[in-house]
């Protein structure tokens, strides 16, 4: 996989991984491009598209655009599913996920991307392996606010 | 999760590619992936398509690949798009090396073609075209036709000219060729490309028996409209040069509706006039209308008050045309009817260009191709390039150099190496003496640029008149390219005195027969000398 985006109906961008390098303003212009395209297609048009030299997959899970560039020699189908799968785990960790919660809690999204895909491959296929990660991670975040925010720390903090 | 499966199917694949081994250990394998899947959820058919694509990428057993081309077809016939669109764009890949496995799907493919997705439907397009041969071909055109007149217009100018090269490649009559492309340049005129217009004018009047019924249809499709401008030029090409078949009314397939001259110069009037006409189709109906002050019986005075209208038209190509025209009309008024004879059959320069590409690569492939491209074809090239040497008094060389065996061509394809020469010296050669002139040539062939040869010519003078304004000039076959550089003198003193020495460089990137024809003049012993000669026995190695 080259890239993942995410972006609204209205065409606003939601999540973004990009899984090669390009400068800033080539990531900027081929969003452009690639949201237009997508959002002009019709309902019920295939979930795939030819755009430049990459092939695009798409899918819309309500008001959501879902779209990864793979390569040629890829499979399209399987990208089908690597997107569902995501859509999944979002779904177990939020508990029933809506844009919003993807709005305020992107670095979370962001989090459960990296846990199951690296460099744009698969690198967890198991559901409960990434949110079992995911929940760790968490806990260890808690943890650090706690002390953080503890008395101890505070008295800690004025000695200097 | 199905990842895994894919992901190691993918790995079989990259160590199965050109390797024989592996892919028929993994044949067993593959073949049990593909029936055991469970294709009810999307998974199940991300793994089968994997497997077939892993399929399609080893050297697998035959059999193995035509299950791959079965699960494609399952495929298409799957309601899900997705699938049908995968399915489409494999099989597309694959028509080329199992065409026979592919054409079982064939009716599939073509429903494919009523797709409402545009994608989908270009896909399937481009598929059937690929499917198209000679057996199925009418089917086949019969369908895209239909598709034609109903598809999205982006596609309509790759459906157009998809139909016009498979019906060029497939036309089982030269009738049923004229009908198809009348009937896409009826429906799709302004998406074809621009050559065929071109085409269709050689391949009517290579069709003699067919020109009455050709120009009978044109004439009617012309008459119901004149804004596809493809069709217009071509309908007024054929009018100006079949216009007396036109009017004769005697063509024995369609019943014949008595066509007046008057209606036909009515119509290519209209033509001229409307304003949807390019200038290059009111170039073509102005030629017309002149070709048939010739053909037609009745007297000419509409013609040409036509032409002098146009004498003063803005358009300057249109005017020069009609002046040109109305010049004919009056000054050279008995010339006429030679100049508007019929034309001779243009020859195609792009099907000769083709013909020698394939030569080239039977020769380049040896042994594999059963028959190697007759050898007629070089055969007449090498004829005209005799006659194209100014006068050439070596007709009588033909048989050495041409051998029309096949058995003898494959020899000498066989003879055209594929291993670089090494560069052997090629020997000397005396081209010509004469009372102590002589002319001798020197051959180098740089290994660096391999069409190129270097010929040095050395003219010596042991005789005991001084030779002067000598001058030595040189002439090849056409594909080949000469240049001379400037002698070295053009005196020869007399008893060996210092030669004149030319250079004469020879580019011969098809490594064509080299043919040499010199001609020199200069004075000697009181009288001037010219001679025109051909080089016998040029070595093989300067043009191989």
């Amino acid at each position: 996989m080259q890239f993942m985006l995410l972006f609204s109906r209205q065409g606003k961008l939601r999540l973004q991984k990009w899984y090669v390098p390009l400068s800033d303003k080539e990531k900027k212009k081929i969003t452009r491009e690639l949201v237009q395209t997508v959002l002009a297609r019709k309902p019920k048009m295939c979930s795939f598209l030819e755009w430049r030299d990459l092939k695009i997959v798409y899918k819309r899970y309500a008001s959501l655009y879902f779209c990864c560039a793979i390569e040629d020699q890829d499979n399209e189908l399987i990208t089908l599913e690597i997107i569902h799968r995501y859509v999944e785990l979002l779904d177990k960790y939020f508990g029933s996920v809506c844009e919003l919660d993807i709005i305020f809690n992107f670095e979370k999204a962001y989090f459960i991307l990296d846990e199951f895909l690296l460099g744009g491959e698969v690198q967890e296929t198991s559901k409960k392996n990434v949110l079992k990660a995911i929940e760790q991670a968490d806990l260890l975040q808690e943890k650090t606010e706690n002390i953080y925010h503890s008395k101890h720390f505070h008295w800690c903090k004025k000695a200097y | 999760m199905s990842a895994t499966t894919v992901q190691i199917l993918r790995l079989l694949r990259i160590l199965g590619r050109n390797h024989e081994e592996s892919s028929e250990t993994m044949n067993d394998l593959l073949a049990q992936v593909a029936t055991n899947t469970d294709t009810s959820r999307n998974a199940g058919n991300a793994v089968l398509f994997e497997t077939v694509l892993t399929i399609m990428d080893i050297r697998s057993a035959a059999g193995l690949r035509v299950l791959a081309v079965n699960i494609l077809g399952r495929f298409l016939l799957n309601s899900d798009k997705n699938i049908r669109y995968v399915a489409l764009t494999s099989l597309l890949r694959l028509v080329q090396s199992d065409h026979s496995a592919v054409q079982r799907h064939r009716p599939v493919v073509v429903e494919c073609l009523q797709e409402t997705d545009a994608s989908l439907s270009r896909r399937a397009l481009e598929l059937s075209l690929a499917l198209v041969n000679s057996s199925n071909v009418r089917a086949m055109m019969q369908e895209l036709q239909a598709f034609l007149e109903s598809c999205p217009p982006d596609l309509r100018a790759d459906c157009a000219s998809g139909i016009l090269l498979a019906a060029e490649r497939f036309a089982p009559t030269k009738r049923w060729h004229i009908d198809t492309i009348l009937h896409v340049l009826t429906k799709a005129g302004t998406h074809v490309r621009d050559d065929a217009v071109a085409n269709l004018t050689q391949l009517i009047g290579g069709a003699q028996e067919l020109h009455a019924y050709s120009v009978r249809r044109l004439y009617s499709a012309l008459a119901e409209d004149i804004s596809q401008q493809p069709l217009v030029q071509v309908a007024a090409w054929c009018i100006g040069e079949y216009g007396d078949l036109l009017v004769e009314g005697n063509c024995e397939d369609t019943e014949p509706p008595q066509v007046e001259e008057e209606d036909i110069l009515a119509l290519l009037e209209t033509v001229l006039q409307s304003h949807m006409s390019l200038p290059a189709t009111r170039g073509y109906a102005l030629t017309a209308l002149m070709k048939l002050s010739t053909r037609l019986q009745g007297d000419n005075n509409r013609i040409r008050k036509v032409v002098s209208i146009y004498g003063s038209c803005l358009d300057v190509e249109l005017q020069q045309r009609a002046v040109e025209y109305n010049t004919l009309f009056q000054k050279y008024d008995h010339m006429r009817a030679a100049i508007l004879e019929k034309m001779p059959l243009v020859e195609r320069g792009g099907a000769r260009v083709e013909e020698e590409a394939k030569e080239r690569q039977t020769a380049a492939q040896l042994l594999e191709e059963a028959a190697p491209a007759p050898p007629e074809p070089q055969a007449s090239k090498l004829l005209d390039l005799l006659d194209l040497l100014d006068g050439t008094p070596g007709n009588t060389q033909h048989p050495p150099l041409l051998d029309p065996s096949p058995e003898g061509a494959l020899v000498n394809l066989l003879d055209l190496p594929c291993v670089p020469l090494p560069p052997a010296p090629i020997p000397n050669l005396k081209v010509f003496e004469r009372e102590g002139v002589q002319l001798n040539m020197s051959f180098i062939r740089p290994p660096e640029t391999p069409s190129l040869l270097l010929i040095t010519v050395t003219t010596t003078n042991s005789s005991g008149g001084d030779v002067t304004h000598f001058i030595c000039q040189a002439a090849v076959p056409k594909s080949l390219q000469l240049q001379l550089q400037a002698p070295s003198g053009n005196t020869l003193p007399a008893q060996g005195g210092l030669p004149i020495t030319q250079l004469f460089k020879i580019l011969n990137p098809n490594k064509a027969p080299l043919r040499l024809k010199l001609r020199l003049t200069y004075n000697h012993l009181g009288h001037s000398v010219q001679e025109i000669f051909e080089v016998n026995n040029l070595p093989v190695e300067t043009w191989q």
